[in-house]
């Protein structure tokens, strides 16, 4: 039990960061800090995505040591193989070496398979037992969450020829942008305040909602001059 | 008309159609945006759109006139799925042709109100805004990558705070509503794409169109399922589905008239979408049934979402407030069409889709021509308008007539389709709503109507006036499309039939 | 001209006519000549029409589909034709009638009104003709948003409240009831199209037919069965020239005209004899008959009076379709016919009353027929025709329900048809008598409003229905016949 839970101390600091984010936008009044609240809750995400991303042992995804000299020959004539064989008309060579990495996170509760790539290197290595269903039968018996998935991580540099363990690549780049897409949101949100600030003289959303009240009931009540200065 | 467009076509739009639909106003919004005037930058942006509405009429062609109905256009020549993939079937073409289209009518119609709501030096970063609302929604309806997705969502999400933003000139309350509506629309789209790493962890992938045969072959797993919940919370926030439509009805109220005609019309839609997607296309039969789950899911909160907003449209003293109230509801229409599972309901949901775009995008524009010449939206500003200007408020009355759900306009057929593809299923206390709500609906809207062609001005200084001509040729082309779909619904439903086989592939041959 | 195209020129004359009147806004005298000459030409179209009509086959046209199974048909049928006729003929006269009240009265808006009036006869034109549920419901709702302006014409708050009540009780009704009924038909049959012998006939349960036919009967709110009623009254606000034609002719007629094509094409009387819900709402109607009438007994306003009056009568005709035998319908057909006559005859006298001294209250008139005997003497025949006492046009319908209520055993409804009868005397005679003998001692009645009385239009109109009355009596087996084909028999 407590390894279980302590297997999955990443996922617990997300949930743990995501409430606390969602309670902060929820329950603050102040407008700067529900855009603190909202970033904590983003950024609690981001690390969602670097969970998934992680290979135990693995480092940052850049070619190091023996790949990144011997890219050239080591791989490329596994590639010519296997670009034969490829039905997925893949075309471009600096993925492919990486591929074999996200294939080595198998598990079925939380991180990633990536089931085409698997086919693929199935179909090079295992052709006569490579089937589609390939991605679903590894996944099955590997039933140890990311962080301790390093073994399949090894067994998968052997089918890529591959020297090194590397994280998964793809979701530091989906998270990349999300992070762009975060701050763009923070700046507008921001400039929103200022705008509020400058024309209710707040940024407490409970005194801006008084001051429109009180202004839609001076316009219920007709008044013309209480309408003028809300514009 | 198609193949006419499709044959004077060069071969290299016929081949890059789809990137050129998104890319084209992504381009002409950064450059409009260094337009000395927004007049400049109006025209760009109806330029704009332009070549987007043909990009989807030349990929309507394409897609009926493949075998099979998709056209899949590789980015960058990465092929999928691990390229991004540009995918258009006879789902996302419909949205495609409707975002396109009333993206076209609405920037024509645009100039006069943006002159009169928005201070001049801000025009050209206004259309450089608009043009990027534009390509992300048009982004979000072609995509067929879940992460791209996400990404066209913030985009035209991003633009829409900034865009309602701008109505503070005439009212600061669009400012608080613009906050509120970007802390909302963060939140639904953080949920999102929590949802999105669900399912990138669940099958690796993150084309639609593959994780949708991942999850086939892998079958259901609490994974999936998470990713489900958190991708229909997140895109329920950004439909407005009710109980998450709380930031709508002011966002709509407040921003500039423009704004509110073109969200209202496109935004929703384009989020109820990516819902439909992903429910029937990408979650797959057995991961989610949606003869069933949907049912418990989405038909008792939409039948609420049409009760209860079209109660509370019915006491707005604000005529956008409560035509904002009724998309809410409406919206509780679409998916009350897409919840019962069935191709004939998901097609009377998107032919209310279809219809209510129209009709909302008249009604708005009407407003908006009414807030250009008279000033003030309350209903009490509106009395007595029917003889100051009879062309706007005609096509109030005829757009309003289709919101009632009248015979001879495009509301009837559409109520008609759901309540056929309700009581085909047995579901007569849904059909029962339906009809309970559209009483509803004759209250609201006849509170206006009354207001406006039986009650003398309340301003005796309105005299005569229209909104400008190019103001009221949009208006009507809406309009009498709404007309005309009511009597000839053939074209739109042959659109929707398809679109509803396309996405419903498993059940595809039940009526 | 072949019938279809005499078909499709019922629906466009009215059409034309509204134009017309619209472009002749400045110019009063061509547009109310324009009503006229359309009325006219719509009468002439609806006359060829009937005569080229052939052992109860009428001329069918169709103008497409909006979309599957949802056609624009129309096919005149003997009923139909019937209607059509009664609702241009009374165009006619009321639009006479018309000319001298909004001028006697000074209103405003007549370009609307005469508008709005030329559109009704549209809704009611399309009512008659369609040739299935769709195309009448389509024209049905027409005739609802037509009206309306109507109702609410004279603007203040108590029209529009009125005018409010009407829309929203008559387009509640049929959105709410009516068009669920069409779907579900649509659902059950596959089909909407009107079927002699009846659509639904052998395809549903009794249980379904059953909540059907509820759904329609109350559904068709313009046949104003009780607890739908309320309209009708509230409808009274408008000018009388409205009450006359629409509340009197065009949209209630099309209510009960639309009930009794339901029971005869969508149920058929087979359907019908079999169905529970077909004795419900059988008591229904007889509840609306006698509740009705007494509640015109305790109405002084003349016109709520006539009002409720008119809900009772309409409630006949529901109460014939609902015996489920030949001579119900008989009676039903020919009740749309012989009240319409007698009813708009009522109206037009209350409307000359009111334009000659502005009394609206029953009280008030005792003594008046001294003044206005003509008027009188209309009102006079026109309530003994409602009555149904022969020699007038109203004494056909009573004779046939009472036949159709003693061939269908049911007991109880001849006792509430009796009853009726003598309650409709005890409401409708006193008014004319006390007007035309006034006891002694009564005061002299109110002077006129006007010097010079009632506009001559606004007298001649409900002379020549109220003669109608008489010359339709013997007219009566003449379209006994025609509409025979409708109640099953040969």
């Amino acid at each position: 039990m407590v390894e279980f839970i302590l297997g999955r101390a990443n996922y617990w600091a997300i949930i743990g960061l995501m409430m606390v984010g969602l309670y902060i936008t929820f329950q603050s009044t102040n407008l700067i800090k529900r855009l603190v609240g909202l970033s904590v809750f983003q950024t609690s995400v981001f690390l969602f995505y670097i969970t998934l991303g992680k290979v135990a042992g693995g480092s940052a995804p850049i070619l190091y040591g023996k790949d990144a000299l011997g890219h050239g020959d080591s791989h490329g004539g596994g590639h010519g193989s296997h670009s034969e064989a490829d039905d997925h008309g893949r075309v471009y060579v600096p993925d492919t070496p990486v591929e074999g990495h996200d294939a080595g996170q198998l598990d079925d509760e939380g991180s990633p398979i990536d089931p085409a790539l698997v086919d693929d290197s199935g179909e090079h290595t295992e052709a006569a037992a490579g089937d589609g269903n390939e991605a679903t039968d590894h996944g099955s018996p590997v039933p140890d969450d990311a962080a301790e998935g390093s073994v399949a991580g090894v067994e998968q540099l052997e089918l890529t020829g591959l020297q090194e363990v590397y994280s998964n690549p793809l979701p530091h780049v989906l998270i990349l942008t999300a992070i762009v897409v975060g701050v763009a949101t923070l700046s507008v949100g921001l400039a929103l305040v200022v705008r509020i600030r400058e024309s209710y003289g707040t940024i407490e959303s409970d005194e801006v909602r008084l001051k429109d009240i009180s202004i839609a009931d001076a316009q219920d009540a007709d008044d013309p001059e209480v309408i003028g200065s809300g514009e | 008309m198609i193949e006419a467009i499709m044959a004077s076509s060069p071969d290299f739009l016929l081949r890059h159609a789809p990137i050129l639909l998104v890319i084209t106003p992504l381009v002409l919004a950064g450059i409009s945006s260094f337009m000395p005037n927004g007049r400049l930058a109006w025209c760009l942006s109806i330029l704009a759109t332009a070549a987007s509405t043909i990009c989807a009429l030349v990929l309507l062609g394409e897609v009926q006139t493949t075998p099979g109905g998709v056209v899949s256009y590789a980015l960058g020549g990465w092929a999928p799925p691990i390229g991004i993939e540009f995918r258009v079937d006879a789902l996302n073409i419909l949205f495609l042709l409707l975002i396109t289209i009333i993206g076209f009518l609405a920037a024509i119609f645009s100039w006069p109100t943006v002159a009169a709501e928005v201070r001049q030096e801000k025009r050209a970063l206004f259309y450089a805004a608009y043009l990027i609302c534009f390509t992300g929604l048009s982004g979000v309806a072609i995509t067929g990558d879940a992460f791209n997705l996400f990404v066209f969502l913030e985009i035209s999400s991003i633009a829409t705070y900034v865009l309602v933003a701008l109505g503070g000139n005439r009212d600061r309350r669009a400012f608080p509503a613009a906050f509120n509506y970007l802390i909302m629309g963060t939140i639904g789209a953080t949920f999102f794409v929590i949802g999105v790493g669900f399912l990138y962890a669940a099958t690796g992938t993150l084309n639609m169109a593959d994780i949708a045969d991942k999850l086939a072959q892998s079958g259901s797993s609490r994974t999936a399922q998470a990713a489900f919940a958190f991708i229909v919370v997140g895109l329920g926030i950004k439909a407005a589905a009710w109980p998450l439509h709380l930031w709508l009805p002011n966002a709509y109220a407040y921003a500039p008239s423009f704004v509110t005609m073109f969200l209202s019309a496109t935004a929703t839609k384009v989020a109820i979408y990516a819902l439909v997607r992903f429910a029937f296309t990408v979650f797959s039969a057995n991961i989610f049934d949606p003869g069933t789950d949907f049912v418990f899911l989405f038909g008792p909160l939409a039948m609420i979402a049409m009760l209860a907003c079209s109660f509370q449209a019915i006491f707005q003293s604000d005529v956008r407030r409560m035509l904002a109230y009724s998309s809410v509801a409406q919206v509780g229409y679409i998916l009350l069409g897409v919840s019962v599972g069935t191709a004939a309901g998901l097609s009377a949901g998107l032919f209310h889709l279809v219809s209510h775009a129209l009709l909302k995008g008249a009604l708005f524009m009407a407003v908006a021509g009414i807030v250009l010449t008279y000033q003030g939206t309350r209903i009490s500003d509106f009395a007595g308008l029917g003889r100051a200007a009879p062309l706007t408020m005609t096509a109030f009355a005829i757009a309003g007539f289709s919101l009632i759900g009248m015979p001879l306009t495009a509301g009837f057929q559409s109520k008609w389709l759901l309540l056929q593809a309700m009581l085909d299923q047995g579901w007569g206390f849904a059909a029962a709503v339906i009809v309970a709500a559209s009483i509803l609906a004759v209250i609201y809207v006849g509170r206006v109507l009354q207001a406006v062609f039986f009650q003398p001005p309340a301003n005796p200084r309105k005299v005569r006036q229209e909104a400008p001509l190019i103001l009221l040729i949009p208006l009507w082309i809406m309009t009498l499309a709404t007309l005309w779909f009511g009597i000839q619904s053939g074209t739109v439903l042959a659109l929707t039939n398809e679109a509803a086989n396309a996405a419903i592939p498993m059940i595809e041959g039940q009526p | 001209m072949s019938p279809e195209t005499l078909l499709l020129a019922t629906l466009i004359i009215p059409i034309v006519t509204a134009v017309a009147i619209y472009l002749l806004d400045a110019v009063p005298d061509l547009r109310e000549a324009s009503t006229l000459i359309g009325a006219s030409a719509l009468f002439v179209t609806a006359i060829l029409l009937v005569a080229s009509m052939d052992g109860g086959e009428g001329a069918s046209l169709n103008l497409g589909q909006a979309a599957p199974g949802l056609e624009f048909a129309f096919k005149l049928e003997p009923l139909g034709a019937l209607f059509a006729l009664v609702a241009s003929g009374l165009w006619i006269v009321n639009s006479l009638y018309s000319i001298g009240y909004m001028r006697g009265n000074r209103e405003r808006n007549q370009t609307r009104f005469y508008m709005c009036f030329a559109i009704a006869l549209l809704g009611a034109m399309g009512v008659a003709a369609a040739g299935n549920l769709f195309t009448l419901f389509i024209f049905y709702e027409i005739l609802t948003v037509s009206t309306y302006p109507l109702v609410a014409h004279k603007g203040d708050a108590n029209a529009q409240r009125g005018a409010q009540i009407y829309l929203l009780t008559l387009l509640g009704t049929s959105i709410g009831l009516f068009l669920l009924a069409i779907v579900g038909t649509s659902t059950v049959a596959g089909s909407l199209d009107f079927v002699p012998g009846g659509l639904l006939n052998g395809q549903v349960t009794p249980l379904v037919g059953s909540v059907l036919l509820l759904l329609f009967a109350f559904g068709i709110g313009k046949a104003a069965l009780m607890p739908f009623h309320f309209w009708l009254p509230n409808a009274m606000v408008a000018p009388t020239p409205v009450s006359a034609l629409l509340h009197a002719v065009a949209v209630v007629k099309a209510g009960v005209f639309a009930m009794l094509k339901v029971a005869a094409y969508i149920f058929g009387i087979d359907l019908l004899r079999d169905l529970p819900a077909t004795d419900w709402v059988l008591a229904v109607a007889c509840f609306t008959i006698v509740a009705s009438s007494l509640i015109a007994l305790t109405k002084d306003n003349l016109k709520a009076r006539l009002a409720y009056s008119t809900v009772g009568q309409l409630a006949y005709v529901t109460a014939g379709a609902m015996l489920a035998t030949q001579a119900g319908f008989m009676g039903g057909g020919l009740q749309i016919a012989a009240h319409a006559m007698g009813k708009i005859t009522l109206f037009m006298c209350a409307g000359a009353i009111y334009v000659a001294t502005g009394l609206t209250e029953i009280s008030d008139m005792r003594g008046l027929g001294k003044r206005m005997p003509w008027i009188f003497g209309a009102f006079f025949v026109a309530s003994l025709s409602i009555i149904g006492i022969p020699p007038l046009a109203g004494g056909w319908p009573k004779f046939q329900l009472l036949l159709g209520a003693v061939e269908a055993e049911h007991t109880y409804v001849v006792w509430v048809l009796l009853v009726s009868s003598l309650l409709n005397i005890a409401y409708l005679l006193p008014i004319p008598i006390l007007a035309l003998f006034p006891p002694r001692g009564t005061p002299e009645p109110a002077p006129y409003k006007r010097p010079e009385g009632a506009p001559r239009l606004v007298v001649i109109a409900p002379v020549i229905t109220a003669a109608g009355t008489l010359v339709l009596f013997f007219a009566m087996g003449a379209i006994a016949e025609f509409i025979l084909p409708i109640a099953g028999g040969v």
